[in-house]
């Protein structure tokens, strides 16, 4: 407050104002000290669109003594409550040569003893003005909800007229030296406006002034009152999501939820009309937004509560991607509609790392030009498991956190939420979040979905592998067992039964051997094994036959059984006949063709049996 | 022999690792079944979600948004307050008691599902959920029908009848995608039960029998028709009884599907007692009855071993029974207790009544007796296939077989009276001709392989294998050709099956008939969504408690998608009050809008297809209207209203809106609102202005002007020259 105190001496503000009206201000109460002057100040006033654009450019030149380091800006209230943005810039240079450097803090003031009607803003100069020093600045000050159409109800052949107050003298604290208003209409029509002297109407620009040598706080009010058709699209609520996945991919969701604030429509819609002259019966409705998203926005989608609005169009280049949507209805004035649009961004584009931490550089605004949010709120969805997480934004917001929960997460996701009023498309600055996630989190989610079909398989293995009977003693859960035994036991005759066929191979390929080799003594030892082999297994396979014949269950297989043991029996003497007779021969060195002849008709019978046992296995087997 | 030395080295390791890896037949046979039936199950899922593909994630239909908005109703608000629901946005003033007048079913499960995916932290919206469950329910009724197949022929059969049911187009009607309605769950319920049953029958076991009492209840849930399956399957028992089938097993199942169904049916409150009073549950209970009266003559007939005293004993027995039972039945229908068969049931087993009776039945155009084509173009093969299978049924009947036979040849005929309960008739068709499918092809293979046996063995030296292909060949000369030929000729039938089905799947079933598509002139696709349009317009622009006259065919989707009061909507409990909203639309402005004042009717939604030439508007339906209006005008005290005389709009008999139209009916307010500022329009070049494309005439009135209503919105097709539907809806101006 030390800075303040500093012009409060200057500024003794004897009366508080009850009259809103700032006209009625009594300038002769003010001891006003001149201390800085205003000069060339020149006033442009955008009136081509709802959102209402002051650019003022002004010299500021300090004729006081000390040095002043702010500079006041007073608001009457109407234009105070409808601010939506406001900054400030030094003009170096004059002309084409101009360059703007940052824009300067601006604040809320307080100064002691000022109207309550009125609200104050200071700008931080860099550095003091000293005396005799001037400076070029260049305030920008954006308001909402300004212009009041006039009429307010009008029928859907009607053009929608606005009306806009405001001073053709700039209203300041300080004495003006040259001023001038221009005001910028969006139709070369105007109704009506207040006339003062030197005012220029000209094409679609009405000119105020040059007013020379104005003491502060001069008043002058004037009223324009114009044709605009631009639609007055407000969203009264957008919730933006953002929602980071670190898998690649930055989802944005926002819900609009969207008025036309203009002229309301009264009397009869007439389609018929609308379609037949659109621009002269509907000239003010709303027929499209165009949002601008980023470049390589992908999966961009349009729907309300109800579906998928099928009205929609996408561009898109290298600088940018511009989806242009159409609401169900052409929107007149009063009417509403609500609609979702969602995209997703390339992570890489919008995150980032810096001293260990990660964040995201996104902009905060509304992606569609000329539409005025009310409420905005944003919500950037972290992924689960951040921490320490900090916002940084270049204006005032409201901010606070909570928790989403999304596929698969456990303790949910941490969210920040930012509110704003009042957000015109020049808050569509980048703001950054940081945070720190550690990567084995990612790796969360797709392990709890291995372990949860994990579990789902050993859930089965465990339900195939237990018993679930109740009574452990009921005649069909006995058959069953048995049923099961004799299918064992059968699993082991053909074990078994395939062992000896192996044997049967075993001893084939001796006698191939035989015929290569020539040694007999090899084979005759093979032959041995193969005996006490084949011994052995018709030893085991004796128990399981009489279970088989035992047990009533197995009644239809056992004759198949027994016929391939007996099957087997035959082609095991046929196969040991055939050796001994293919070792005699070798070992009396009979001719190659002798033997042959000599072993025909039984290598015949060999692979006849050969085959039906074969034919029997797979028939057990399918049992 | 010629075998290199690594070769050596490798096979003996190599075979037996093979070996050991090498499945066995059955197991081979189980891998082969489970994945053909997982290919089947994702094949159901996946064919219904066309209409997802082609729009979008949407409900379709009528019916569906009722369904869609109470199920969000029961997962935001829970069970009880769901159970208590009174809607006072339907049928304004005397509003709806949602919870005792449906099927809870359907939106339960759904309602289960939601919750179970939100349990396992699957963040999925409940319109999903809706959207999918039909298709989720389709593809487990495949599961059920291979087991059904299985129990009744083989798993051969039920293989064939699962991948038929997959795809059959009869189902498939009912089951898109986003098509949330009773249908799609409650035929997975009917089979299920069906199949449960007959497993307790072939069983004799009393679980079973639980479980289809289970499938009945949840069926009774699901769908009014469940009153199938409590007629069919007593009709099957008295089958079973009159062919000497009667066993322990049979006594079993029934007496505990029955007296448990019935228990847990009376649990669902818009059946409760009906289930034992009124008349279309009756035969249920007689066989019931029946059934005891046949154990007890069984335990008799035990204990005397006098076969002629068994006779007399017999006779009486029966005849006391079913004297006592005629006597029970009269006293209870004349005093009342027992409720007469209702007006639904009669037009099914008489196919006029409903013309002649009950207009509303008769008005609905899935009510109308089943054309020869329908049939073809919902069963395909399968209509060939039905008659064969029912041949091998026949030729090994059993107790199961006997079921789908009569299951089959009683559906087919209710599909013949209504379009809708092809639906019905669908699975049972199925199973029967996976039966033929199956036994065909079996037996072709059989004779196939039979001769090709030896042929691979390749044990057996070529000799061996050329004379016994001779012998065989010579026995029975082009047999195995003929097999192969036929076997191809199948195989032909079935694919061209599978074409069909996905031909009809994409290109009459999966439109949501919310949105409507078009070719355009340079034959990209053009979609008109008037009716979203209008219903958001409504939700968005109109105060909160407006309410919305229109034809009830538009009430359900009014209240769902645009959130306003209507007076009539889809469930048509009360006939004078669409009469009401019927004689409005029908009378002179004046005489209307003193109608609609009474009903605090704040705006007015016609239906108009004359710019765009989409017919089913509600000028066409207005013949139905007016016919029905007046209809039950006469019928509840005619002389209270002015009555409203069908040969008023109409001239000679004919109905028109052109010129020659009758005087009353060009100035009815039904045509004033469709026809509203239409004479100005050129809709079609070379035509006059206020030529209706959907009727193709030059309308008979073209100044029209209206006192009491203005036209509030108008959809964007009123104009295109496309083909769509434009909605009109006129606010009172009064109000």
């Amino acid at each position: 407050m030390s800075h303040w105190s500093f012009y409060s001496d200057f500024y003794a503000f004897s009366t508080v104002f009850s009259d809103l009206v700032i006209s009625k201000l009594d300038r002769q109460k003010f001891i006003v000290v001149v201390l800085l002057t205003l000069s060339d100040l020149l006033v442009q006033i955008d009136l081509s669109s709802q959102i209402v654009r002051t650019t003022v450019s002004l010299k500021v030149e300090n004729n006081g003594i000390d040095p002043a380091s702010e500079i006041l800006l007073p608001f009457p209230e109407h234009h105070a409550k409808n601010l939506a943005f406001l900054s400030a810039v030094i003009n170096e240079g004059k002309g084409k040569t101009k360059s703007s450097s940052d824009s300067l803090p601006v604040n809320v003031a307080n100064p002691e003893g000022m109207p309550p009607q009125l609200t104050w803003y200071s700008i931080t100069l860099p550095k003091a003005l000293g005396k005799g020093g001037s400076l070029t600045l260049e305030v920008k000050a954006v308001f909402t909800h300004i212009l009041r159409p006039f009429p307010e109800k009008i029928t859907q052949a009607d053009v929608q007229l606005v009306a806009f107050q405001d001073s053709a003298h700039y209203f300041s604290p300080y004495a003006i030296k040259v001023q001038s208003l221009t005001f910028k209409l969006p139709e070369p029509k105007v109704e009506s406006y207040t006339k003062l002297e030197n005012t220029k109407f000209s094409g679609s620009e009405l000119k105020y002034g040059p007013y020379e040598n104005l003491p502060p706080f001069s008043y002058k009010p004037i009223v324009v009152h114009f044709v605009s058709n631009k639609p007055f699209s407000v969203s009264q609520e957008l919730v933006r999501e953002i929602e980071i996945s670190h898998w690649g991919n930055v989802q944005i969701t926002e819900n609009f939820n969207l008025v036309h604030a203009g002229a309301e429509l009264t009397g009869e819609f007439s389609r018929l009309d609308y379609q037949a002259r659109p621009h002269v019966r509907g000239a003010s409705a709303l027929r499209n937004l165009i949002a601008k998203l980023p470049p390589r926005a992908h999966s961009i989608y349009y729907r309300d509560e109800i579906g998928n609005i099928s009205t929609s169009n996408v561009w898109s280049d290298s600088a940018k991607t511009l989806l242009e949507i159409e609401p169900r209805y052409p929107m007149f004035g009063g009417w509403r509609t609500s609609f979702t649009i969602g995209y997703g961004l390339p992570l890489r584009d919008f995150l980032f790392q810096s001293e260990g931490k990660r964040f995201l550089n996104i902009s905060f605004g509304c992606p569609m030009t000329d539409v005025i949010v009310e409420n905005l709120t944003i919500k950037v969805v972290l992924p689960e498991g951040s921490k320490d997480v900090s916002v940084s934004v270049p204006f005032p917001v409201k901010q606070s956190q909570e928790t989403k929960f999304s596929h698969l997460d456990m303790f949910g996701r941490p969210v920040i939420v930012l509110e704003k009023t009042n957000v015109v498309p020049e808050h569509n600055q980048y703001f950054q979040v940081y945070y720190r996630f550690s990567n084995l989190s990612l790796l969360t989610e797709p392990s709890m979905l291995i372990f949860g079909f994990f579990l789902f398989f050993v859930a089965c293995i465990v339900y195939t592998h237990a018993d679930f009977t109740i009574s452990k003693s009921s005649p069909s859960y006995l058959a069953k067992l048995q049923w099961d035994e004799v299918q064992s036991a059968i699993q082991q005759f053909l074990n078994i039964m395939n062992r000896c066929l192996i044997v049967h191979d075993k001893l084939e390929a001796s006698l191939r051997d035989l015929s290569r080799t020539g040694d007999v003594q090899t084979c005759k030892a093979a032959r041995k094994a193969a005996d006490s082999l084949l011994k052995e297994l018709s030893k085991e396979m004796r128990p399981l036959l009489s279970f088989l014949q035992s047990s009533s269950q197995a009644a239809q297989i056992t004759p198949k059984v027994d016929e391939l043991v007996l099957k087997e029996r035959e082609l095991q003497e046929k196969l040991m006949l055939k050796h001994s007779t293919v070792v005699d021969a070798y070992e009396k060195k009979s001719g190659g063709r002798d033997i042959d002849n000599r072993i025909a008709a039984v290598q015949q019978k060999i692979s006849m049996l050969r085959q039906e046992v074969d034919d029997l296995l797979e028939i057990i087997d399918e049992i | 022999m010629e075998k290199s030395p690594a070769d050596l080295l490798a096979s003996p390791g190599l075979s037996s690792l093979l070996k050991s890896l090498k499945l066995k037949t059955k197991q081979q046979e189980l891998l082969i079944r489970v994945s053909i039936l997982c290919l089947v199950y994702v094949l159901a899922f996946i064919a219904r979600l066309f209409s997802v593909l082609r729009y979008e994630s949407m409900i379709h239909e009528f019916d569906p948004y009722f369904n869609y908005r109470v199920t969000q109703f029961l997962t935001k608000k829970g069970f009880y307050e769901f159970w208590n629901w009174f809607d006072s946005e339907s049928w304004y003033p005397l509003g709806r008691i949602i919870g005792g007048t449906l099927y809870p079913g359907l939106m339960v499960t759904a309602a289960l599902i939601y919750w179970t995916l939100r349990f396992l932290r699957f963040a999925v919206h409940i319109r999903e959920v809706c959207v999918l469950t039909a298709p989720f329910f389709a593809a487990n009724t495949t599961l059920v029908a291979y087991f059904f197949g299985k129990e009744l022929w083989d798993s051969g059969a039920g293989l064939v009848a699962a991948a038929l049911i997959a795809i059959c187009p009869g189902y498939i009607s009912r089951s898109v995608a986003g098509s949330y309605d009773n249908e799609g769950v409650a035929i997975f319920a009917l089979l299920l039960t069906f199949y449960l049953f007959v497993k307790a029958v072939n069983t004799g076991s009393l679980a079973w029998a639980l479980a289809s009492a289970f499938g009945y209840f949840y069926m009774v849930s699901a769908w009014g028709g469940y009153v199938f399956i409590i007629n069919l399957i007593p009709l099957y028992v008295l089958v079973l009884l009159v062919t000497g089938r009667y066993s322990m097993r049979l006594y079993v199942a029934y007496n505990c599907m029955y007296v448990l169904g019935m228990l847990l049916a009376m649990q669902i409150r818009f059946v409760g007692f009906q289930h034992v009073q009124s008349g279309e549950h009756m035969a249920a209970m007689g066989v019931f009855f029946l059934m005891q009266v046949f154990y007890f003559l069984d335990w008799v007939k035990y204990l005397l071993n006098d076969p002629k005293k068994f006779h007399t004993f017999l006779r009486i027995t029966v005849t006391s029974a079913v004297g006592l039972g005629v006597i029970s039945l009269g006293v209870g229908t004349a005093s009342g207790y027992i409720s007469p068969w209702t007006g639904r049931f009669y037009s099914l087993l008489d196919p006029t009544y409903a013309k002649d009776n009950i207009p509303i039945i008769a008005s609905v155009s899935e009510h109308q007796p089943t054309a020869w084509s329908s049939f073809m173009f919902d069963f395909h093969i399968l209509l060939l296939l039905f008659p064969a299978g029912l041949y091998f049924c026949f030729k090994r009947l059993s107790d199961a077989t006997i079921f789908i036979v009569m299951y089959g040849l009683t559906s087919m005929y209710f599909a013949g009276v209504m379009v809708r309960l092809i639906l019905v008739a669908t699975p049972a068709v199925c199973l029967i001709s996976a039966i033929a499918v199956s036994a065909t092809i079996k037996n072709l293979t059989q004779l196939v392989r039979a001769k090709s046996k030896p042929a691979p063995m390749g044990k057996g030296t070529t000799s061996t294998k050329a004379s016994s292909k001779g012998t065989l060949d010579q026995s029975m000369p082009f047999q195995r050709n003929g097999a192969v030929a036929l076997l191809l000729g199948a195989f032909y039938l079935l694919s061209r099956y599978a074409i069909h089905c996905t031909w009809v799947t994409s290109e009459a079933y999966s439109s949501p008939s919310i949105v409507l598509a078009a070719r355009g002139a340079h034959g990209n696709r053009v979609i008109f969504d008037d009716y979203r349009e209008a219903y958001f317009w409504l939700r968005q622009n109109t105060p909160q408690d407006a309410k919305v006259m229109s034809w009830w065919d538009y009430g359900y989707q009014i209240t769902a998608m645009g959130n306003r009061t209507v007076i009539v909507d889809n469930n048509t409990w009360n006939n004078t009050h669409i009469a009401t909203v019927g004689r409005a639309m029908s009378s002179y402005e004046d005489e209307a809008y003193e109608i609609m004042r009474s009903l605090d009717v704040n705006y007015v939604l016609v239906v108009f297809g004359g710019v765009t030439g989409y017919s089913s508007d509600d000028i066409n339906k207005s013949s139905l209207v007016t016919y029905y209006a007046f209809l039950w005008m006469v019928r509840i005290g005619g002389g209270v209203f002015p009555i409203i005389k069908e040969p008023d709009y109409l001239v000679n008999g004919e109905y028109r809106v052109d010129k020659g139209a009758a005087p009353k009916m060009l100035n009815c307010l039904m045509y004033k609102l469709s026809y509203y500022r239409f004479g100005e329009l050129t809709t079609e070049y070379g035509k006059p202005p206020g030529y209706d494309r959907a009727r193709g005439v030059e309308i008979g009135n073209k100044d029209i002007k209206l006192e009491h209503l203005e036209e509030a919105f108008t959809t964007s097709n009123w104009i295109a020259q496309l083909f769509a539907a434009v909605v009109l809806s006129l606010s009172l101006s009064g109000n």
